[in-house]
């Protein structure tokens, strides 16, 4: 099947080539970080973990998210799903590679990364999530491989993929909720000791998720002939309207026990993330735009117009991503921090290192994903046409 | 694609799957020596190891930092780093830091200025061991000190975040830039990109010695007490039970293991 | 099948550049100087034999790590009998005084770094005597 990504348009091969050139420079970056340390990043020691980890925590919504649309095709046997799916599985494989790199990036001795695996310690999260994503990423391998080999056939999948498949929704279930422990257990901080926390996160991600898996759609349908029906967008279009809602839902009950409840140990995060705290503010600005944008795009979508007007959906689509990586990517991780458990009250900026590892990655994550949508595509140009 | 070539290919690359897999056969069982490994027997032990912070004799706020001084110079903890950097095995903090749920509006202006002395609490129960993912950092079996095998940590900082208290450290950078020519060439340092901490100076309690805090202390302050308080008949023990004490965070359940006398 | 010739001539090139560092040394006229090992003066040997040492320093030297690190002891009963401090700055390195004149000599000649050096401290005469 790899054979099919080595011939294409030149759109595809520039496409390609942008993406190499901001690995390399991701790669030049962390050589930089390799040789002289964390310390060139913003992190402190208040603040040990910042945008990496955000953008991991960020990604494994992404990755989760497939199964918003594996479950209805596979369980429910919802047929308008049949062409997304595949594109929502690669997206997971992507955003996974994606999410154990940022991982890798973060640690302060990366070669001895596999110690994870010679010292096996159940009771660490970090264990947990390092289980699961490894999963995860196999059994979107062995689906997709299996499934669209025998697509591409013409002939039924094997019937042992079937619970495979069926194994990999709770999966999905799982890898969010486990990245939400590894924050929600700890007595140190208090701003993530909810047990809202893994339902917040998988709302946010069956938003953001299939509002990616839109605008995917869309491109692949303007840039190759493979066109996903209306009725898949329509259908997506809700869930992200539902996951959307209720991710407001949650975030205002948070904002409630919160708030309301006055312990300063809760108090002061929210109010460090939403109005600043001692004159310390840099995440006050993102965290509006957040919200207004989250609120927006819930408006639009619950009006007839964002189904009728595709750049509109397109729009809202781009607005609800934005949201939820605010939330999740900016605010999230770093707010835990500050006030530190001491009272201290240190600032995070990402600096400019960091920010063009976690840029490498992305555009890595970007290459996976467009070979992957090459090879598909092709493929289905190949047996429409034949 | 030739089925033949494809078969091929599947072949090859399990093996080299499995050949790599093989490699990893060898850390985990080797290291078999001749010889035998022990104790020495003068080692200090003790069922519950800890120790107690005389906050009224000690004289932190008349700028004494003979325990602070002993310990980073010994154990090579760099002392010339940014607040963002900096490293910290036992150091001074505000009463109203240090305890945070006990300051009030209202606290005695005497305790709510003074300096308090802080370091690892080697907790009962532990949350940086909880969340470890490569038993790096443990809970030591008999005496219940948290140890630190700087060999094994990824860097992670996982720990750090699950510290209550902000006694752990990480090295951002290679320590010996700042550290200079000023090494103490007994003990190690540590290299960038792993976490440290106070030790309860295990490399000395081993042979019998106490920690440095408390032996700088004793020439000074006389502020600070060590010992076992699984034994009734120690000093910490006794104290313990005539005066009034206090921990840090009491109500996370870490169950801190350094008592502040009051 | 057409492709064997082709195939060959790539397992056959593989095979050359894996390999390639020794045949440099073969054919380059001088080559690379063998490590010289400078051993201790009027010592009766090392903690234990000079064959296991040679072939498994390391792993005596993991043991010992391990045992001083995670587990607290610090005696090492050798299979003479003989007791040391188990401590690579204070008992190896003080009978093997530079570093550079004995591990790097064998290390550095192979190209297998170690990275000891990066956290423990070369010591200035800190022997620590057997007992």
């Amino acid at each position: 099947m790899l054979e099919k990504a080595l011939k294409g348009s030149p759109n595809y091969w520039g496409g390609l080539g942008i993406l190499g050139v901001v690995m390399l420079i991701g790669l030049g970056a962390y050589l930089k970080q390799y040789d002289e340390g964390l310390t060139v990043t913003g992190l402190s020691r208040d603040i040990p973990w910042g945008f990496y980890i955000a953008q991991f925590t960020f990604l494994v919504g992404v990755a989760a998210s497939a199964v918003m649309v594996v479950l209805p095709y596979y369980l429910h046997d919802y047929k308008a799903f049949g062409r997304v799916t595949v594109i929502g599985e690669f997206l997971a494989i992507a955003a996974v590679s994606m999410c154990m790199l940022f991982i890798f990036v973060d640690m302060g001795q990366p070669l001895r990364v596999l110690n994870l695996m010679l010292y096996p310690s159940p009771n660490s999260l970090m264990f947990w999530d390092f289980v699961v994503m490894t999963g995860y990423l196999l059994l979107n391998v062995v689906i997709t491989q299996v499934t669209f080999g025998a697509e591409r056939k013409g002939v039924a999948p094997p019937n042992w993929i079937r619970p495979v498949i069926i194994l990999s929704i709770p999966w999905a279930i799982s890898i969010h909720t486990v990245t939400a422990f590894l924050y929600s257990g700890l007595e140190a901080r208090a701003f993530w000791m909810t047990a809202i926390l893994a339902p917040r996160f998988l709302a946010s991600a069956f938003a953001s998720g299939p509002a990616l898996l839109i605008i995917l759609c869309t491109l692949v349908g303007s840039q190759t002939n493979c066109q996903i029906g209306g009725k898949a967008i329509q259908k997506l279009r809700q869930i992200v309207t539902y996951a959307l809602a209720v991710n407001i839902f949650f975030v205002l009950v948070e904002l409630f026990t919160g708030i309301y409840s006055h312990i300063p140990e809760h108090m002061e995060h929210f109010q460090y993330l939403f109005f600043g705290l001692e004159g310390r503010n840099a995440l006050v600005p993102w965290m509006w735009t957040s919200q207004v944008l989250g609120v927006g795009a819930l408006v639009l979508l619950l009006l007839p117009v964002s189904g009728r007007n595709q750049r509109v959906l397109l729009g809202v689509c781009v607005a609800v991503i934005t949201s939820i990586w605010i939330e999740k990517g900016l605010g999230m991780v770093v707010t835990g921090f500050i006030p530190s458990p001491l009272g201290g009250l240190m600032e995070y900026f990402p600096t400019v290192p960091e920010i063009l590892i976690s840029l490498g990655i992305y555009a890595t994550g970007l290459a996976i994903l467009t070979v992957l949508l090459k090879i598909a595509t092709t493929i289905r140009e190949e047996l429409e046409t034949a | 694609m030739d089925k033949r070539k494809r078969s091929f290919l599947k072949v090859a690359g399990s093996s080299i799957i499995g050949v790599l897999g093989l490699g990893w056969v060898r850390p985990v069982t080797a290291a078999q020596v001749p010889g035998a490994t022990r104790k020495p027997v003068e080692a200090l032990t003790g069922k519950r190891l800890a120790l107690a912070v005389d906050v009224k004799k000690c004289s932190l706020e008349k700028g004494c930092s003979a325990c602070i001084d002993a310990c980073h110079s010994r154990h090579n903890v760099p002392t010339q780093l940014q607040a963002e950097e900096e490293i910290k095995w036992i150091w001074k903090e505000t009463y109203e830091h240090a305890f945070p749920t006990q300051a009030h509006r209202y606290t005695e202006s005497t305790l709510k200025q003074q300096a308090v002395l802080v370091l690892c609490n080697h907790c009962e129960n532990p949350p940086c061991v909880r969340v470890c993912p490569t038993q790096a950092t443990w809970k030591r079996e008999g005496d219940g000190l948290i140890m630190m095998d700087q060999h094994r940590c990824i860097g992670c900082r996982y720990c750090m975040v699950a510290c209550p208290y902000g006694s752990r450290s990480f090295n951002w950078q290679d320590p010996r830039r700042s550290l200079g020519d000023q090494l103490n060439r007994e003990y190690p340092t540590r290299m960038k990109g792993v976490v440290e901490k106070c030790n309860f100076c295990a490399e000395r309690l081993v042979f019998g010695e106490e920690p440095l805090c408390v032996a700088a202390c004793r020439s000074k302050s006389q502020a600070l007490l060590f010992g076992d308080l699984e034994d009734p008949d120690s000093e910490i023990s006794k104290t313990l039970k005539e005066r009034h004490s206090i921990r840090r965070k009491p109500a996370l359940g870490t169950e801190p293991q350094v008592y502040y006398l009051v | 099948m057409s492709d064997y010739g082709k195939i060959i001539l790539g397992l056959v090139g593989f095979l050359v550049l894996c390999t390639s560092p020794f045949w440099y040394q073969v054919l380059s006229s001088d080559g690379l100087p063998a490590p010289e090992l400078k051993l201790p003066v009027g010592e009766q040997g090392c903690v234990e034999s000079k064959e296991y040492m040679r072939a498994l320093h390391m792993d005596l030297l993991n043991r010992w790590r391990d045992a001083v690190v995670r587990d607290g002891e610090r005696i090492y009963v050798s299979t003479s009998g003989r007791e040391y401090q188990m401590s690579l700055t204070g008992t190896c390195l003080g009978c093997h005084t530079s570093r550079a004149d004995f591990c790097d000599q064998c290390h550095t000649y192979v190209g297998s770094e170690n990275y000891c050096w990066s956290c423990h401290v070369e010591p200035i005469n800190l022997r620590v005597e057997a007992r």
